[in-house]
């Protein structure tokens, strides 16, 4: 197996696990930002022959320049108007969610090498890479209170649905990964303004005091 | 094979004080200054052992069999392992085991002698220590765990001998988490930053130094160079693991010595490019350790 | 084909780059009227499905976008006397926004490519959640944060669920394709797993759009907080597209194999949805957070009748026409009630039929509507999911049925007699208290609407609902 792709998907899980366990908001949009970018590399390590050079060159700047610089200097800009640092004592707790993801890296493992890949030649770490990376941005959307931490969830989840997507990039056609990849910026553009309306309305991003409505 | 052995008695007998001192000189140069010289543990210890000891009133013999037990543990422990690629001075299947619990052993005479002195102070000093040393065990036994899945090998000889260096070839990934967390334990296990600062002596930060605080003399004599003798069996872990791939016994030897010093130089740099962590951190830290030797655990049984 | 997508959408630009917010809502009525003449004519011709078409206009395209064009006419009346009572806010963004939302339903009503439509499902609810913020108060916030993180959640997850489904066609042999047809035309040569793991991913994933429970927990937040124009939009149309999508997949499913699962799985959501909207419905004060609670209910109704299939599946695409029809009644309906109080809770609201003579029994008439009152639509599509389900023998399905119907009713005319009922004198006066016409007139004509298609259903409408069950495995006939 290619010794680069391997590594590739292995980090992608480790930085997997220290965004469960970063406190830091800075450092865990950093960790994002990297996650982005080894995504990005992955089509270009992943094509074989067959493939069609130019568009894959294409999505991964494009995955680069959107998941690896706007989308992080995006949420470097939503935290500084918000002027918060660190995420308090999830409802999990870091350690717990450490454990959860753990947990669900190995479930992601065992039940990957159940699913039979019909392609055949697919790199055997995608699929676990991918649904260990869906799982942890489930756990952090589910767990974290500041919504800067929310939106990350929701990057890295699609991240992890971007990883599963290559496998399908032979015949998948580049209106519907260019659609992906628009959709993930625009959401996460009207997340933005939607921060920048808490943070203005509650003078906090912190959710946990989005709580008036309930019955 | 004997010349060797002998060799691999004489290193573990000779080489530790020298890691500490490498370690030490490290953090000088990265402060800027010259440092201390790279033999002075061996002056210490030598000055150490001509001093006299005074034992207080409220403490009995646990207190003075503490350094020795623990000591004998570590050494027994060094029997264990296999260095420079060949096989253990003793050895057979599930040794492993046991080296992992004669450090327990050394760790639970050092945290008894410190109970002994009825002072609370090294009291705190015992159950912090222990609290880490108990997050920090699931993560060493996952890392030799991964060891053994990785060579097939269930002694600490075999795991060690020449199936490390082939194993790389298969399962790089694994290997490298393993090694990472592995580092990790290390400095978890021998008191170093970002878990415990070997030179502080301030009351609210100190874990390791508090246990040995009453010690005086010879006693502390044994648990320094105990403490150095860790230092050097963890090194000789990562050692292996990570420069074993010479041909033939000599190449082996040598850079059996010089992933040694590396390691210490490693422990310097780390220590001096980080601060401690605040103490509620350290368990995510080791869990942290923990899950990534999981996950190569997982790698490899995939 | 194009022009109920593109019209909608150009008018959406011109919107956005008209300055006058007076002239603004203009656009609104333009591009109603140019989508219902462009679905009118798709109605008319019938153009065949071309092979590798992403764009086909089938049976449930048709129910979808009828019951889309009538709602959004509606709306747009209602939003002239509407936006011009509201002023004091910037409606740019709001009306840009509807137009870009009726294109976004419409794409997804007609696209046979799973993939255009998840992107037409994800452009919808970004262009909705920053309109739920329209009131620009705390409340409404949070629900738009609520909204947007949830809904995106659940997109990402069918995202998933969309490359699973690619994923299990992607074998040699296979159709390796996104459109519908050519994964139906594969059948059981597709893989099995990955079949069955990407129906459980996209039916949560839809599902949270729809509003099944247990992934409802965005809609009372936001449904409650945005405006009833908006409220009645989301409620009747986009839950409509969603049920498309799930209609979609499910035709997928059946044809590789995985029906029974498939079945058990919908009919299962369905009844959770009904129970869990007859609890929270019962003591309800706030009367727009239980409209949301009967748009869950009416999600899990819709689930529940394609699950059963046969006759009830029929029945469940009438009653996708019924519920959405209804719901614009009500919803427009609340919102004239809440800007006549200025609340809308219980405590504040009452003697609405005396202060609003055609909103508030409105209300009440719509109430009766949506809980399955006789002679309304929606007792007629209910009854044709009830007779299915009783008429293929799944007895304690219909009896847990009708026990969930008779809960809602009994909670929700609680809450509607206190509102309708009564003295207003003395109640809070809100900005709007008297009735306009503008806003009054487009509920009254929906509410006629449902009437008149309980009274007669035209064979023309029946037998399109008939086709639309067709394709998931029913028909009017079978049992």
């Amino acid at each position: 197996m290619a010794l680069p792709a391997d590594l590739v998907f292995i980090l992608v899980v480790v930085l997997d696990f220290f965004l469960l366990a970063s406190s830091r908001l800075g450092a865990a949009i950093r960790a994002v930002a990297i996650q982005g970018a080894l995504l990005a590399a992955l089509p270009l390590l992943l094509a074989g022959e067959g493939h069609d050079l130019g568009h894959t060159i294409l999505l991964a700047v494009g995955a680069l320049a959107l998941k690896s610089l706007l989308i992080p200097w995006m949420m470097f800009r939503a935290i500084r108007e918000a002027s918060i640092r660190r995420e308090m004592e999830p409802i999990v707790g870091f350690v717990a969610s450490m454990v959860l993801g753990g947990i669900g890296v190995a479930l992601a493992f065992a039940f990957a090498s159940r699913l039979p890949l019909p392609g055949g030649d697919a790199h055997p770490f995608l699929v676990p890479t991918s649904l260990s990376t869906v799982w942890t941005g489930l756990l952090l959307v589910v767990t974290r209170k500041k919504a800067v931490n929310q939106v990350l969830g929701f990057l890295v989840l699609e991240n992890g649905v971007f990883v599963f997507g290559l496998l399908l990039s032979g015949f998948m056609p580049v209106m519907v990964e260019a659609g992906v990849l628009l959709d993930l910026f625009a959401a996460v553009f009207v997340m933005g303004i939607v921060m920048f309306h808490i943070n203005r309305e509650f003078s906090s991003l912190d959710t946990a005091r989005l709580s008036a409505l309930k019955d | 094979m004997l010349p060797r052995t002998l060799l691999h008695l004489a290193e573990l007998l000779v080489v530790p004080p020298l890691l500490l001192g490498v370690v030490n000189r490290t953090k000088s140069v990265f402060a800027g200054r010259v440092g201390p010289p790279l033999l002075q543990p061996y002056f210490d210890l030598a000055k150490l052992l001509r001093k006299g000891a005074v034992y207080s009133r409220t403490t009995s013999w646990v207190f003075r069999a503490g350094p020795v037990v623990g000591l004998a543990a570590i050494l027994s422990a060094g029997l264990l392992l296999g260095m420079g690629g060949a096989p253990a001075a003793i050895s057979f299947t599930g040794d492993f085991v046991l080296f992992a619990y004669l450090l327990g052993l050394a760790r639970f005479a050092t945290a008894l002698a410190a109970l002994d002195t009825g002072s609370s102070f090294e009291g705190m000093g015992a159950a912090r220590e222990v609290t880490f040393a108990s997050l920090a065990e699931p993560a060493l036994f996952l890392c030799l765990l991964v060891f053994a899945r990785a060579t097939g090998a269930l002694s600490l000889g075999g795991m060690l001998g020449p199936a490390l260096p082939a194993a790389w070839a298969p399962a790089a990934a694994a290997l490298l988490l393993a090694a990472i967390g592995l580092f990790v334990i290390a400095l978890a296990e021998n008191g170093r930053i970002p878990v415990d600062d070997p030179g502080t002596h301030l009351e609210l930060t100190m874990i390791h130094e508090v246990m040995v605080l009453d010690h005086g003399g010879p006693d502390l004599a044994l648990i320094l160079y105990g403490a150095a003798l860790k230092l050097f069996l963890f090194g000789a872990l990562l050692s292996r693991l990570v420069l074993g791939f010479g041909e033939g016994a000599l190449a082996s030897e040598a850079l059996f010595l010089v992933g040694l010093l590396a390691f210490a130089i490693g422990v310097g740099v780390v220590e001096s490019a980080m601060a401690r962590l605040r103490m509620i951190r350290v368990p995510q830290l080791l869990v942290g350790a923990s899950v990534l030797s999981a996950f190569a655990l997982v790698l490899l049984l995939r | 084909m194009l022009v109920p997508i593109l019209a909608p959408l150009a008018l959406a630009a011109v919107a956005f780059a008209v300055p006058s917010n007076r002239r603004r809502p203009l656009a609104l009525l333009a591009g109603a009227a140019l989508h219902a003449a462009g679905v009118g004519a798709l109605l008319a011709t019938r153009p065949p499905a071309r092979a590798g078409a992403w764009l086909v206009f089938d049976a449930m395209a048709a129910v979808t976008l009828l019951t889309s064009t009538s709602l959004f006419l509606a709306a747009a009346i209602y939003a002239q006397g509407y936006l011009a009572r509201r002023q004091d806010r910037d409606n740019r963004v709001f009306v840009a926004g509807l137009l870009a939302l009726l294109a976004a339903m419409t794409t997804v009503a007609l696209s046979h490519h799973l993939g255009l439509a998840w992107v037409a499902m994800e452009a919808a609810t970004l262009a909705t959640a920053p309109l739920i913020y329209f009131n620009q108060n705390a409340r409404s916030l949070e629900a738009a944060w609520k909204y947007l993180l949830i809904g995106s959640l659940g997109i990402a997850l069918a995202l998933l669920g969309t490359f699973f489904l690619a994923l299990s066609g992607a074998g040699p042999g296979g159709p390796r394709s996104l459109l519908v047809e050519d994964l139906v035309a594969a059948g059981p040569a597709l893989s099995l797993p990955w079949v069955r793991a990407a129906f459980v991913l996209l039916l949560v994933g839809y599902g949270t759009k729809m509003g099944l429970a247990p992934l409802h927990s965005w809609k009372p937040d936001a449904y409650g907080e945005a405006p009833g124009l908006l409220g009645a939009l989301l409620a009747g149309g986009l839950t409509n597209s969603a049920f498309v999508c799930v209609a979609r997949v499910f035709q997928v499913t059946r044809a590789a194999g995985e029906e029974a699962f498939a079945r058990e799985a919908l009919v299962g959501l369905g009844l959770l949805s009904m129970a869990l909207a007859a609890v929270f419905v019962l003591g309800q004060r706030d009367f727009k957070r239980m409209l949301a609670y009967s748009s869950v209910e009416h999600m899990g109704i819709l689930a529940l009748g394609i699950g059963l299939g046969g006759g009830a599946a029929a029945g469940a695409f009438f009653h996708s026409m019924t519920n959405g029809l209804t719901k614009g009644v009500v919803f427009l309906a609340a919102g004239n009630i809440h800007r006549a109080y200025g609340s809308k809770v219980t405590d504040d609201v009452r003697g609405a039929a005396r202060r609003l003579p055609v909103s508030g029994p409105l209300l009440l008439a719509g109430f009766l509507a949506v809980t399955g009152s006789p002679p309304f639509a929606p007792f007629f599509s209910e009854f044709a999911i009830l007779n299915g389900a009783f008429a293929a023998g799944h007895h304690a399905i219909g009896a847990l049925f009708l026990a969930f119907l008779a809960v809602i009713f009994v909670g929700m005319g609680a809450t509607v007699l206190a509102v309708v009922q009564g003295d207003p004198r003395g109640a809070p006066t809100g900005p709007d208290p008297a009735e306009r016409w503008l806003t009054a007139a487009p509920p009254l004509a929906l509410m006629v609407l449902v009437l008149v298609l309980g009274l007669f259903l035209p064979r023309g409408l029946r037998e399109l609902f008939g086709e639309a069950a067709a394709l998931v495995g029913g028909s009017w006939g079978t049992p």
